[in-house]
């Protein structure tokens, strides 16, 4: 068999292989049941109790984590805004780096703390290192929210009756330094040994066989690297991201990397099976995520080894796979599965340009974005695929002629008020933003015509891909749109914010006012929710809701883009 | 009466009725309560303006009949929705109206107090009249004017009219029978009746109101299923208003009748159409089933119901226990036992003795019995039996009655009778000894029989995931043995009605469902405490008070038929959505490719179906789109069928058919419209 088909089996493998335990590890750890890490955490989790005056076991009712949530995201809002428009004269600033304009640095915190990391200026002249640091900072924070959360909703969806979902602060510091510090540490020093810099140090420089003198930015990458990539953060160090090659130096480190995409948000599913006590549940949901996540990877992968039926007629021989855009070292398959990784899940970190895929392969990086719940990120993943499982429940259950529940409690109107807002919050914020630039584009494109290196179908998606990225908290961007201005730094963070707390409230609400229902034990009439049959509804309800809802849109850029060059 | 009604889904005379109410229905004030199709008439209402747009003189749009086609179309698909509602609800209320007829105004025979000439004066009124707390009287051959409770006297009572059935029922004042209804009719004596509801507000007014619509609202289930369809309705609205500028930057003008046709076409008319239908055809049903419900959210919850409390008898065995088996003493003839016992049974008109003369298969003639006496049960004696003029004596009795004569006359009490009594007893049978002058010569067993038929309908309730509970005065041996051979779940023997409401509540506490018949007042609290209470129409008013459903057969197997009319109720529901969501995914295949086919050529390899123009495609989604709501309604009306086996099963069976249908048969529906329709357009 091919060696790159084979490199990403092993990729994917592993990544399975390790969330297993890791999930198993990440439910005590939420249970407050003792591991092996203690000896060595149970002191510094103890340290940023005490400090911050935190009660780790007064528990809270879902309203006290939301508002815990929200109130601790709005102070770090504050602050990073402060940071980024204070840069240049804060300190650790070697390179000299200016400021950030004030619709820039919304446009930056808003991405950081809503875990997208959607990089509308460049790492290694746009940011200070202090700027690097609290953005570092925010990688953890962001995912630990996202993990918080769906560890309060695991809480609330076990058999019993209580407002007592556990506390978030305790959710939240543990998810760092329990999940996150180890496994970055892991990796940070995993890429360290790999080439990637970490240091304090300015520019390097060395004078080339030409004798040309260049520059060479470094600063704390292998950090910073190493959480971008486990939190689904994707927020690089440098511009290029991990196709940088001090990001990402060789074939091993891309394997590190892009197992730490999609490990935590698998892990979490083993978790919620862990803690409820409830593997097979577990599993379909798994099952579900996988079956959705192959359908987009494996047509993107043979589209990206193929090539480009363009260069094809020119008689160009691409017995590599389409190459624009991407890394020697990676290779055509390794870059289409790195490229449906990043994207299903909220990640959107790369190491190959996205604007330069094959057209569909474009399309299912948005439509990975699109559902952005088959894996999804770390906790937010399963939180939107919660809202999906409350819709299937709900539909299956009249379908068998029962009041629909879901492991034990009825839902009924308000629960479904909440699903049905959240379900096409995603499809409205996409749909009217990329209408709107549509709108200004095709009434005045002399005006705006700095916006697209390519009008036409392709234009259309580079629009579509940058909403799509912000509403799913992604990330990354068809990076032919010219985003560093004012009207796209505001409208993708109104986006950001939206699409990030929203979909977070509307869940934890959803199970909140479930945990408080009486516990109905599950009888013969009881529709089972861990069978495959559940699962295909689930998955039928994914895609007619998720992704036919954006059918037109993609029939007017990739699809009229693939077609027309075929 | 009402089980005569015709089963025929469409009537014509019931159509026209339907037909006319398709129209006033239109009325965006009545429409507005169903959002999905409130958005239809609004797309029909742009539609006849961009009619009036093109004779005008507008270019743009495309051609007049084109244009005219997709608005009668749409029109065409809100009358289909609105005669779906009608031919429910005239269903609903010709059901009702039979009913209704046997309470036309009938004389009454009201007592005044204190009347123009006397006191307790009776003078005949019209029963619009009579209110609550009057009094009236009855004789034989009157119709019962008002539903009352019978305060003095006793009567036989014709209610065939409600329930169809010819056998007559006695009624007396006190007790658990005191309950009459209007539009019966008395047969024998009189009585003396207090009404007990106003004018207009019986169960039956009650629920011909809720048929009619004026005081149905929607269940909790409903709202909740209006608001899943409302937010598709709201994607498919962004969906179709954003498309508007994705077409502008393409370059691709889009006309106003293909952005409508395909909103239309992709949001749920179909469930949308159908729903409020589903719902009243549920109501129908139970009303068909003989069942007045005081809600729709009863129907519903009864669906969902996880235990039912019943009674042994009349539910799980016939009234009474029948005589099985002779079982002579040692050196007893059999053939002479048996002749004995009948004999004994002769004058016995109670059902057990009827059924030892049955089982002894003797003519009664053949026996010479002048000049015999025969001995009536008493308490005291707890024996009854006859005394033949040649000295012969013989009794029957309970065991120990029977013993006390043996023993008190000298004789012993045969071993091997006392061993067949125990024997009988352990197998929840009732023996019955028989004496001759006072020496034991056999015994009579008794059993209950169990209705034939009824261990499979609590099979049939067991795989729906529902309980059953016998509840019955036996002592727990006898009673765990019935229950054992009818096949109940659960049973609570020698039973007070307070047992039934702990374990109501029991039941309840564990987040179940619980629902329970019954007719006396000292059922009444445990028939409220019930998630579902089903009274029967002969109990008393405190029983129908506080059930939310009153059976007019008295059939208490009726529960049973209750929770399946529920269960359709709500798969009728789920199904039809399902197939409403699945119809888009063809939908989209016509009308997408149709919109943008003339600036990117390419888009052509979407039309899979090869439709033959854009027209064309448009066209043929909106007219399957539309019809496809006729040919559901005889769907709609009589309910999916419910089949018992298993919740995943069920699931699977109505996905393939519904889900998968759903994508597959819009595909060939479309494709086959759209080979006519291409012969125009």
């Amino acid at each position: 068999m091919n060696s790159e088909l084979l490199g990403i089996i092993l990729i994917y493998v592993t990544t399975v292989l390790l969330a297993i335990p890791l999930g198993k590890y990440i439910g005590k750890v939420y249970e407050g049941k003792p591991t092996w890490l203690d000896v060595i955490l149970s002191p510094v989790d103890k340290f940023f109790f005490k400090a911050s005056g935190i009660k780790p076991e007064k528990e809270m009712n879902w309203k006290q984590h939301l508002l815990a949530l929200l109130t601790i995201n709005f102070v770090w809002f504050l602050f990073s805004m402060f940071v980024l428009m204070n840069m240049s004269w804060l300190p650790l600033n070697p390179d000299k780096n200016p400021s950030m304009s004030a619709d820039l640095a919304f446009n930056t915190t808003v991405s950081f703390i809503s875990n997208t990391n959607l990089q509308h200026y460049s790492g290694e002249s746009g940011v200070s290192y202090l700027g690097q640091l609290i953005l570092m900072l925010f990688q953890f924070i962001s995912a630990g929210v996202g993990m918080a959360a769906c560890a309060a909703v695991f809480n609330a969806m076990k058999e019993r009756t209580t407002e007592k979902l556990g506390n978030f602060y305790n959710y939240f510091v543990k998810s760092c330094t329990r999940i996150l510090l180890p496994l970055s540490i892991v990796i940070a020093l995993l890429l360290l040994f790999n080439g990637t810099p970490m240091t304090f140090k300015g520019k390097d420089q060395f004078v080339s066989l030409q004798g040309d003198t260049v520059n060479v930015s470094r600063g704390p990458a292998a950090a910073m690297v190493a959480i971008k990539q486990i939190g689904t953060n994707g927020g690089g160090f440098f511009g290029a991201n991990s196709s940088h090659p001090l990001e990402n130096p060789n074939y091993f480190t891309n394997i590190v990397e892009n197992v730490s995409i999609i490990l935590i948000p698998i892990a979490l599913v083993f978790a919620m099976g862990y803690m409820l006590k409830r593997k097979k549940l577990a599993w379909m949901v798994f099952a579900v995520m996988t079956v959705g996540f192959l359908s987009f990877v494996i047509p993107s992968v043979f589209y990206e080894m193929k090539g480009s039926d363009n260069i094809s007629r020119l008689g160009i021989s691409q017995n590599r796979g389409s190459m624009e855009g991407k890394e020697i070292r990676f290779g055509a398959a390794a870059s289409a599965y790195w490229g449906i990784t990043t994207t299903v899940t909220s990640n959107g970190s790369v190491n190959a340009m996205h604007d330069s895929f094959t057209p569909l392969t474009g399309m299912f990086a948005l439509l990975g974005m699109m559902v952005n719940s088959f894996y999804g990120g770390v906790g937010v993943g399963f939180l939107n695929f919660y809202v999906y499982i409350i819709i299937a429940v709900f539909i299956s259950g009249l379908m068998v002629g029962r009041t629909p529940e879901f492991l034990g409690k009825k839902i009924e109107a308000k629960e479904m008020k909440i699903a049905t807002i959240i379900a096409l919050l995603h499809t409205l914020l996409i749909l009217s933003f990329t209408a709107l630039s549509s709108h200004l584009y095709a009434h005045d494109p002399k005006t705006y015509a700095a916006w697209l290196n390519n009008p036409g179908n392709h234009g259309f998606s580079e629009m579509l891909y940058e909403y799509t990225s912000s509403s799913a908290n992604n990330g990354s961007g068809f990076e032919g749109l010219g985003d560093g201005v004012p009207f796209w730094n505001i409208t993708c963070g109104i986006v950001m914010i939206l699409a990030r707390y929203l979909p977070i409230i509307g869940p934890v609400a959803i199970a909140g006012i479930l945990a408080k229902k009486k516990y109905v034990p599950e009888s013969a009439g009881t529709l089972k929710t861990d069978t495959s049959t559940f699962g295909i509804m689930i998955f039928a309800v994914i895609m007619i809701v998720a992704a036919l809802s954006f059918f037109p849109a993609l029939a007017l850029g990739p699809i009229a883009e693939f077609f027309t060059n075929k | 009466m009402a089980k005569k009604s015709s089963n025929k889904l469409f009537e014509p005379a019931l159509m026209k009725e339907a037909l006319k109410q398709s129209f006033v229905k239109l009325n965006p004030a009545i429409l507005v309560h169903n959002p999905v199709m409130f958005t239809v008439e609004i797309g029909t209402v742009i539609m006849m303006a961009v009619c009036i747009w093109i004779i005008t003189g507008e270019k743009s749009q495309g051609g007049l009949a084109y244009n005219l086609i997709v608005f009668i179309i749409l029109l065409l698909t809100l009358l289909f929705a609105n005669f779906a509602e009608a031919i429910a609800e005239a269903r609903g209320k010709a059901q009702a109206d039979s009913l209704r007829k046997t309470r036309e105004d009938t004389p009454a025979k009201k007592i005044f107090a204190v009347g123009d000439i006397f006191v307790n004066e009776v003078k005949v009124v019209p029963s619009s009249q009579l209110k609550k707390g009057d009094l009236f009287i009855c004789e034989a051959g009157d119709i019962i004017p008002m539903d009352g409770e019978i305060i003095e006297g006793l009567a036989t009572i014709d209610e065939s009219a409600i329930t169809g059935e010819s056998a007559p029922v006695i009624r007396e004042a006190g007790g658990d029978k005191s309950s009459v209804t209007g539009g019966t009719k008395v047969l024998s004596d009189k009585i003396k009746v207090r009404v007990t509801t106003e004018p207009g507000e019986s169960f039956l007014d009650k629920m011909i109101a809720l048929v009619e619509g004026a005081s149905r609202q929607k269940t909790p289930n409903e709202i909740a299923l209006t608001i899943l369809l409302a937010g598709f309705t709201i994607i498919f609205i962004i969906v179709c208003v954003t498309l508007k500028p994705f077409g502008d930057y393409a370059n691709t003008p889009i006309t106003i009748a293909a952005f409508i046709s395909l909103f239309v076409c992709l949001i749920p008319t179909t469930i949308g159409g159908l729903l409020s239908a589903i719902g009243i055809a549920g109501m129908d049903r139970a009303l068909r089933a003989n069942v007045i419900t005081k809600s729709g959210k009863a129907v519903e919850t009864a669906g969902d119901l996880d235990t039912l409390l019943l009674d042994k008898t009349g539910t799980i065995t016939i009234g009474n226990r029948k005589a099985t088996n002779f079982w002579p003493a040692n050196n007893i003839d059999k053939q002479n036992f048996v002749e004995a016992c009948a004999l004994a049974s002769l004058a016995d008109e109670t059902p057990e003795g009827k059924s030892i003369v049955e089982l002894a298969a003797v003519n009664p003639n053949t026996f010479n019995t002048n000049g015999a006496r025969f001995i009536e049960f008493t308490a005291e004696t707890r024996t009854s039996g006859i005394d033949m003029p040649n000295g012969l004596k013989i009794r029957k009795g309970a065991f120990d009655a029977i013993r006390n004569v043996v023993l008190k006359s000298g004789n012993t009490f045969p071993a091997e009778t006392e061993q067949k009594v125990k024997e009988i007893s352990s197998n929840g049978g009732t023996p019955l000894v028989v004496s001759q002058n006072q020496n034991v010569i056999g015994v009579i067993e008794l059993q209950d029989i169990i209705k034939p038929g009824i261990q499979e309908r609590f099979e049939r309730l067991r795989k729906m995931g529902v309980k059953t509970v016998m509840v019955t005065g036996d002592n727990p041996l006898t009673a765990k043995y019935i229950a054992e051979k009818a096949g109940v779940d659960d049973f609570i023997a020698e039973a007070k009605p307070e047992d039934k409401m702990n374990y109501i509540k029991k039941e309840q506490q564990g987040g179940k469902l619980v629902a329970m018949m019954g007719d006396g007042t000292n059922d009444a609290p445990a028939l409220a405490q019930a998630d579902v209470g089903v009274a029967m129409n002969s109990g008393t008013q405190a029983a129908k008070e506080a059930g939310n459903m009153v059976d007019l057969d008295n059939d208490p197997t009726k529960l049973i038929e209750i929770v399946e009319i529920g269960k359709q109720l709500l798969m009728t529901r789920g199904t039809l959505t399902t197939f409403s969501i699945a119809n888009d995914v063809a939908k989209y295949f016509a009308i997408v490719p149709a919109l943008f086919i003339a600036s990117i050529p390419g888009l052509q390899a979407l039309n899979i179906m090869k439709l033959h123009s854009p027209e064309s495609a448009i066209l043929s989604a909106v007219i399957f789109n539309a019809i496809v709501i006729p040919l559901l309604i005889p769907l709609a009306l009589r309910g999916v069928a419910y089949k018992p086996i298993g919740a995943s099963a069920l699931l699977r069976r109505n996905l393939l058919i519904y889900g998968f249908g759903g994508v597959i048969v819009p595909f060939i529906g479309i494709k086959l419209i759209d080979v006519l329709v291409s012969v125009w357009f």
